[in-house]
Order: structure tokens, then sequence, then C-alpha cells
């Protein structure tokens, strides 16, 4: 007689379905069953759907694939940052948050497909914490303003250790209005302040990263705020703001080029 | 050939598979695929190396899907049951055509959580664990919705009905 002392489970329906039970398992889930005539009759059925799901969808793996796939030919096409895809970016963690939507019409961004994910970046998390704390914020936004430039990019990259720098939006109708920096466990993070003739402001947060490497573009929403991140080179970028995504993802491939050195992409139509 | 190459092209049949299914649309779901290759080949080398690169690309797919549908569903452009009918039946003999579509038909009605754990589970052959990888929601949470998938599916292919106000042929 078989040891195993555990009841049988939807799980192990499941696997009796899909075939990925144990010989000895597979015999004691069959034996349960047919003293259980209606739940037998559904897992038949579960059989049969499997099978004629695997029919259907088989002849299409089948096919010969397009030579537009051949992983050459899709090298060969790499396309710059202009393209479709927003190519993972580059180094500390920028977070760009924009508030207040005053006015804004999103801008079409027809082929830049976005990455959701279900789960957060902790840079993200604080990077829009730093933008509910601070985008209201009256009299103090910044700590060093944006006529002081220069020291203020020598200090943020003398404290992140690496080279941090402002990405000028003025195309996209932001001006910088200056920066902070910010604990992030025990580094340290920047974080950048721009707005627009409406009042709409973005914070660009930026730390070293945890990764090396690059990863892809992520977006994330949280209530009314929404947020890019992406990491390269050791460092992390998030982008985040009361805005709709679109817009914020134009102003995103901005920085993203200008902190890898890129030409500054064309502005969405 | 190259050793990335050699590694990621074995994948692509899946991926197309996979795209299919969720676009119901051949020159779409080519589309998608090539879209996860290059975002695969621009991230390769930050990918974990001892992950398993099957769940990575399918992670990468259906993460670019689900970010399509949003900005397509926000222009109000309906992926359902109009989709549904630009799909060329691959297979030739019209009696496993009729009976091939009133699956995915039933599939389509799934919501798409469902839709991709039954995709990922019954038909591209990945563990349990790794379609919890893929959808990023813990092994309990994929056995539930696949459950509630294989629920619905039965009460389709009994009733004909998917319980949404779909289009149906």
């Amino acid at each position: 007689m078989s040891g195993d002392p555990r009841p049988v489970g939807e799980d192990d329906l499941h696997g009796l379905i899909d075939g990925r039970l144990e010989p000895e398992r597979q015999a004691l889930v069959e034996a349960w069953l047919r003293g259980n005539p209606a739940r037998a009759a559904e897992v038949s059925a579960d059989r049969a759907l499997r099978e004629r799901l695997r029919a259907r969808l088989a002849p299409i793996a089948e096919e010969a694939i397009p030579a537009r796939l051949r992983v050459a030919n899709i090298r060969s096409r790499h396309r710059p940052i202009t393209g479709r895809w927003l190519p993972v970016a580059a180094a500390a963690v920028l977070c760009l948050a924009v508030g207040g939507a005053a006015g804004w019409f999103g801008h079409a961004v027809r082929q830049v497909p976005t990455v959701t994910l279900a789960r957060t970046e902790p840079a993200t998390d604080d990077a829009v914490a730093a933008f509910r704390t601070y985008v209201v914020e009256a009299v103090h936004p910044v700590e060093v303003r944006a006529d002081e430039k220069p020291h203020l990019v020598t200090w943020l990259s003398k404290r992140l250790g690496r080279a941090v720098t402002t990405p000028d939006l003025t195309a996209y109708g932001f001006r910088l209005m200056g920066g902070r920096l910010l604990p992030a466990g025990s580094e340290s993070a920047a974080m950048l302040m721009y707005d627009d003739d409406h009042g709409t402001r973005l914070t660009l947060y930026s730390r070293v990263g945890d990764a090396d490497g690059r990863t892809v573009f992520r977006f994330a929403r949280e209530g009314d705020v929404a947020a890019f991140s992406w990491v390269d080179g050791g460092m992390s970028y998030v982008v985040t703001g009361r805005t709709d995504e679109a817009r914020l993802l134009t102003v995103a491939q901005a920085v993203d080029a200008q902190v890898r050195g890129l030409p500054v992409p064309p502005r969405q139509p | 050939m190259d050793e990335i190459a050699a590694l990621i092209e074995p994948q692509i049949p899946a991926l197309r598979r996979y795209a299919v299914a969720l676009l119901r649309d051949r020159e779409a779901a080519d589309d998608l695929v090539q879209d996860t290759l290059e975002r695969a080949l621009s991230g390769w080398s930050g990918r974990r190396r001892d992950g398993d690169l099957r769940a990575w690309l399918f992670t990468i797919e259906r993460n670019l899907f689900l970010g399509t549908v949003r900005r397509r569903g926000r222009r109000g452009v309906d992926l359902g049951a109009e989709a549904l009918e630009q799909v060329p039946d691959p297979g030739a003999d019209p009696e496993t055509a009729m009976g091939a579509r009133d699956v995915l038909t039933g599939l389509d009605a799934l919501p798409e959580e469902q839709r991709s754990v039954l995709l990922l589970v019954a038909v591209e052959d990945l563990s349990y664990a790794e379609a919890a990888q893929v959808l990023g929601v813990p092994l309990g949470t994929v056995m539930s919705r696949l459950s509630r998938a294989r629920e619905r599916m039965r009460s389709f292919l009994e009733t004909g009905r998917t319980g949404l106000l779909r289009r149906v042929k």
C-alpha cells in the first residue's frame, strides 16, 4: 500500500490532467476518482479540453518561422532609441515624477509598448514616496536651485559616487527647478525636480542600482502616481508622475537618451 | 550559429503559438514575438544566469502583450470577437477547424490571467512553478486560476456559452 497519507487535492487533479504526477500518486488519485464519479467526469472533460487546445494550436508551432524572427536578422535591424521600443537605459536611478496634470493631453506614443510588472521595484517605491513628499512642497521643493546647477551636479555626483546629469527637458516644456539628496538604505539617491508653465512638476530620482547590465523599461502605478523605471550599467532609474503614461514615457525617453549620451528622440506628435 | 541564437531560436515556435493564442492575429502575433526577441537580446546580459530561459522569454512576451492591450484599451480598440475572425485556421480539415474555433472562442472569454495560465501549463508545458514565475504570482494562485479557467472552459464546452456577451459564430 502507498504510504502517502496526504488527501487528494485540487493540485493533484491538475497534476493528473497535465500528466505531472508520480506513478504512485497518480494511482492514488485515480483510485480516489473512482469513488467520486462527478469529479471524475470533470477531470475527463478537462483532459479532453487540454487535448483539443493543444491540437488546435499545434500547427502554429510546426510552421517554418518567418525570416524576420531569426536572431541574426533582429540583431542586424537593431533599432536606435527612437525605435518602437524604448531600450533599457542607463546610470543611477532617475525618477521622474510628474505632478499635477493640469491642461495636459497625452501625447500619443503609438509604438512604444510598456512593460507592466505585478510588483514594483524598491527604487520605484522610494521614488514615488519622495515624489509625494516633495512635489507638494511650496517653499522648499528643492535643496539646491537650478541657478546653482554646476554646484548641484558636482555635489550629487560626489555623494552618489557616479556622474549625475541634469537632462534638458525644455523641448518637452519642463525646466529644471533644482534637486536634493535623499537617503537610500546605506547609500544616497539624487532627486531632480522640473516644472512646466502649468505648474506640473516632475521629479527625477537616481541611485546606484542592485544589478549590472540592463533591464527592461517598467511601468508601475500607485494610486494617481505613475512611474517608469529601468536599470542600466549598475544604476537604476524610475519615472513617476501624476500624468498619463504616454506623456511620462515621452519625457522618460528623453531622459534615457540624454543620460546615455544619445541623440534626443523626436517628440511624439 | 552563435550561442545566443542557438539558445533562443528553438523557443520561437512556442513564443509564436502563445502570441497567436493571445492576440488572434497572425501578423500582430509575429510583431509581438519580434518585439519579445528584441527585448530579450537587449536585456541578454542582464538576465539571471541560473534562470529559466523559456520562462524568462514568456515573461517578456506576456508583459509586452499586457502593455499593448492597455494602450489599445485606452483608445477604445476592441481585441475581442472582431480580432477573432481574422484568425485563419492553420488546420486544413474543416471539421477540425469548427471544433477548434469553439475552443479558442471559449478561451477568448476568459480573463487574461486565466487564459495565460491555461496556455502556459496545458499547451506550452511549463511547470506550475515556471507559470508562477511568468505570471508573477505564488504557486497557489496558479492553481486556483487554473481551476477557474478549467471550470469556465468546461461550462463553455457543455453549453456553448462563454458567460460573456460576445458574438460567437
